[in-house]
């Protein structure tokens, strides 16, 4: 099984390679002489070819256009009668034994061919994942969802601060966890190639430097002018909005990877398999929070913090200078935001959605835990990475986030408080 | 440059079916946070639920379009009922969440493999709206335009925008006779302070239900007129940014008005098909460096959206109270 999954990853490789000039092909001149086709081969790695299985091809009406079976080398071509977009669907039942569609890959692909073009149609088939046994199968998953809910629980600090010390709602802090990602990006590639690992701090540093400046340049401003609960919210959704149309329009809307650790054998431990990179996504992650922890709960720092989320009168009236600490926080937040974008990046690579998808994921661990607490967050946020991933055993992985926002609403429905929250009157 | 393309564009878009949906969105947003001050960021899902019920009725059990139309309110009812149940008793921030995730699970069961035979899944759904276009009287022959430049609509786009105005109208005098009524005077003393309202005897409760039940079915209309529009529905078009752009509807018209949600449905689409249009022109002006004629082709929309974001923000910041708005409307019980 294990050796399968590295097969497939070479496969979908070999693939990709193999379809570029069917693609190109697609943009060259029509051909009117030449017959207008979808084609593809059904094959893992270099030797095994998938022959007899059944492919349909369908236009946009679900007229059927053509039926065909593979040949000896995995081969299928259909002829359609026109340009235009096609449905085409591979029959799973006619897989061989023990082969099956690769996770998160459907039967149904669409297809556009263009007049006289031949337009290569990929499935990526891998050795069927049943016949793993369950205990590894949950084993996998629970490192997964160790390390999404790593992942989040250090994008969601720094919200449950901000809203701890200042009341504030922070919807665009799923675009300060792009942001990390993005600029770590840009750092890695094309502003002078760093080692992904300096990437990362040169990233964080951006971070907290936005971080300081959106906290001096508009939020507190906006608290000097007491503004209703509903402005600043909006004005966060503006600002996510914003933020997110900015990084589509300097970064592109394709999903990008990092330079670095891309390609990598993995190590077996017990019924684990997980490449280097998981390993230390995990242990730095859980290195950082530990490090955030005993300063958020033994330093001077820590200490005004939390006297400033419990009553900021007081704490300014007691000689802290709240103004200073919010600042603080606001930079340690940003920058553990984007270092959380960073890793989330190199899990799943860089899109200018990737902090907007966690945005929800992100409230319902900082809900779970208790707003305004950083280790409730740590917690909450745990909780809900390893449900999320966990829930693939039984229900279908387009679902899984289903699993967050159902735990985010029950949380507020039935302990509005959080699991570490203090109760108090919320509505 | 060729600003009657633009303004014939820009006009297009403000008076076009897309104005007619957000307009409806916005609306019912107006019931909701304008009058009665729930915070709900998840109208998205009345939308949704309006614009698949009519099409998962007629593309999949295969009933009559105006059945499907009927379906799609209802469903959108049932989902205010259920969503309010539970949350009219939480604070602002509390209930905004609790909407655009409600929202969000929707979509996403809503657009997965597993919903294919019923919803069509990731692939979208499309039906026949035939019985909608039967009754269209303008000619629609393949020559047949109306308007002026490209100011100017189908037969078949008249035909919609022509019932879709016609709704806005009748919604718009519904929301100003419900609001003028004793009970829309309980409504915004709900939204001043709830505790008030209570003391004096009234069910916050059941009137916050009554709000959302109504907004909700506004906003379904506008799902359905979607539906109705495209002949189908897809997962992707219902992303919790379409409620943002409800939000910058309103608040640019002025909430808690009549007329604002319209108008700033109409402006939101004048001025973001200004704005593509605009740079579109501006990317085949030759007097431009070719740097900056590639950064912008292709981004118009990228751009007009995130100006989107900038509005946003400024309202917020400089005129809370919108267009036509009044300021000492705005002030909620939550804060």
């Amino acid at each position: 099984m294990r050796r399968g999954v590295v097969l497939v990853g070479v496969a979908l490789i070999v693939l990709a390679a193999w379809a570029a000039p069917g693609l190109a092909q697609d943009e060259g001149e029509p051909d009117q002489s030449e017959p207008t086709v979808l084609t593809g081969t059904l094959r893992l790695g270099f030797d095994q070819f998938f022959a007899g299985v059944e492919i349909t091809a369908a236009d946009e009406s679900g007229t059927r256009v053509g039926q065909v079976t593979t040949d000896q080398d995995g081969r299928w071509t259909i002829e359609v009668p026109a340009a235009g977009d096609y449905l085409v669907t591979l029959n799973e039942q006619t897989l061989p034994e023990g082969i099956s569609l690769r996770e998160g890959h459907q039967s149904t692909t669409e297809a556009t061919v263009l007049q006289g073009a031949s337009r290569a149609v990929v499935f990526a088939v891998g050795e069927a994942p049943k016949g793993t046994p369950f205990g590894e199968r949950a084993a996998q998953t629970v490192f997964n969802g160790l390390k999404f809910g790593l992942i989040i629980a250090m994008s969601a600090i720094g919200l449950s601060l901000i809203y701890g010390t200042t009341g504030l709602v922070n919807f665009a802090h799923g675009e300060l966890v792009t942001f990390g990602a993005v600029i770590a990006w840009y750092f890695n590639t094309s502003w002078g190639g760093l080692n992904l690992v300096l990437a990362a701090l040169a990233a964080m540093v951006v971070c907290g430097l936005l971080g300081a400046g959106m906290e001096t340049g508009l939020f507190r401003p906006l608290r000097r002018k007491r503004l209703w609960i509903f402005q600043l919210l909006v004005v966060t959704i503006g600002l996510s909005l914003l933020g997110r149309q900015l990084i589509q329009l300097f970064f592109g809307p394709e999903p990008l990877p990092y330079t670095d650790f891309q390609v990598q054998q993995r190590w077996e431990f017990g019924p684990w398999a997980v490449t280097p990179r998981e390993v230390v996504t995990v242990v730095a992650i859980i290195a950082v929070l530990v490090g955030a922890g005993l300063v958020l709960q033994f330093s001077r720092f820590g200490k005004a913090t939390r006297a400033v989320s419990d009553n900021p009168g007081l704490a300014e009236a007691s000689g802290i200078n709240v103004n200073r600490v919010v600042l603080w926080v606001w930079v340690l937040g940003t920058t553990l935001a984007g270092l959380g974008g960073v890793f989330q990046g190199l899990d799943t690579d860089i899109d200018p959605f990737l902090g907007f998808q966690l945005l929800l994921l992100i409230f319902a661990g900082v809900e779970l835990g208790g707003f305004g607490t950083a280790f409730g967050a740590l917690v909450g946020s745990l909780i809900i990475g390893m449900s999320t991933e966990v829930s693939t055993l039984w229900i279908s992985p387009e679902l899984k986030f289903v699993v967050p926002l159902a735990a985010l609403i029950g949380m507020v429905l039935l302990r509005p408080q959080g699991l570490f929250g203090i109760k108090a009157r919320v509505g | 440059m060729d600003f009657s393309i633009i303004f014939g564009n820009a006009a297009r878009a403000a008076f076009g079916p897309e104005a007619v949906i957000l307009a409806l969105a916005a609306i019912g947003l107006n019931v909701h946070f304008g009058y009665t001050g729930l915070l709900n960021i998840g109208q998205v899902g009345f939308l949704l639920l309006g614009a698949y019920g009519t099409s998962v009725s007629v593309a999949t059990f295969g009933w009559s379009l105006w059945a499907g139309v009927v379906v799609g309110l209802l469903l959108s009812v049932a989902f205010a009922v259920a969503l309010g149940i539970p949350t009219l008793r939480l604070n602002t921030v509390m209930f905004a969440m609790v909407t655009i995730a409600a929202a969000e699970i929707i979509r996403i069961l809503i657009g997965s493999t597993d919903a294919i035979g019923l919803t069509g899944g990731p692939l979208s759904v499309s039906f026949d709206a035939g019985a909608f276009y039967d009754l269209n009287p303008y000619p629609d022959g393949p020559h047949d335009r109306y308007g002026i430049g490209t100011f100017e609509f189908t037969g078949q786009q008249l035909w919609v925008i022509t019932v879709g105005w016609l709704l806005v109208a009748l919604v718009t005098a519904g929301v100003v006779m419900l609001v003028r009524s004793p009970w829309g005077r309980v409504l915004k003393s709900i939204r001043e302070d709830q505790d008030a309202a209570r003391s004096l005897g009234k069910n916050v409760f059941s009137y916050k239900m009554q709000a959302l039940v109504i907004g909700g079915a506004i906003g379904g209309m506008g799902g359905v007129i979607d539906a109705i529009k495209t002949s189908g529905a897809d997962p992707n078009g219902f992303r919790p940014q379409v409620t943002f752009f409800a939000y910058t509807a309103l608040l640019l018209g002025g909430s808690a008005t009549y007329l604002g949600p319209v108008l700033g449905a109409v402006l939101f689409w004048f001025l973001r098909e200004w704005i593509e249009s605009f740079l579109r022109q501006i990317v085949e002006e030759a007097w431009l460096p070719d740097v900056v004629a590639e950064f912008f082709d292709g981004a118009e929309g990228v751009i007009s959206v995130a100006m989107v974001g900038v509005a946003l923000i400024l309202l917020m910041l400089l005129r809370p109270q919108g267009i036509v708005g009044n300021r000492t409307e705005m002030q909620l019980d939550a804060r």
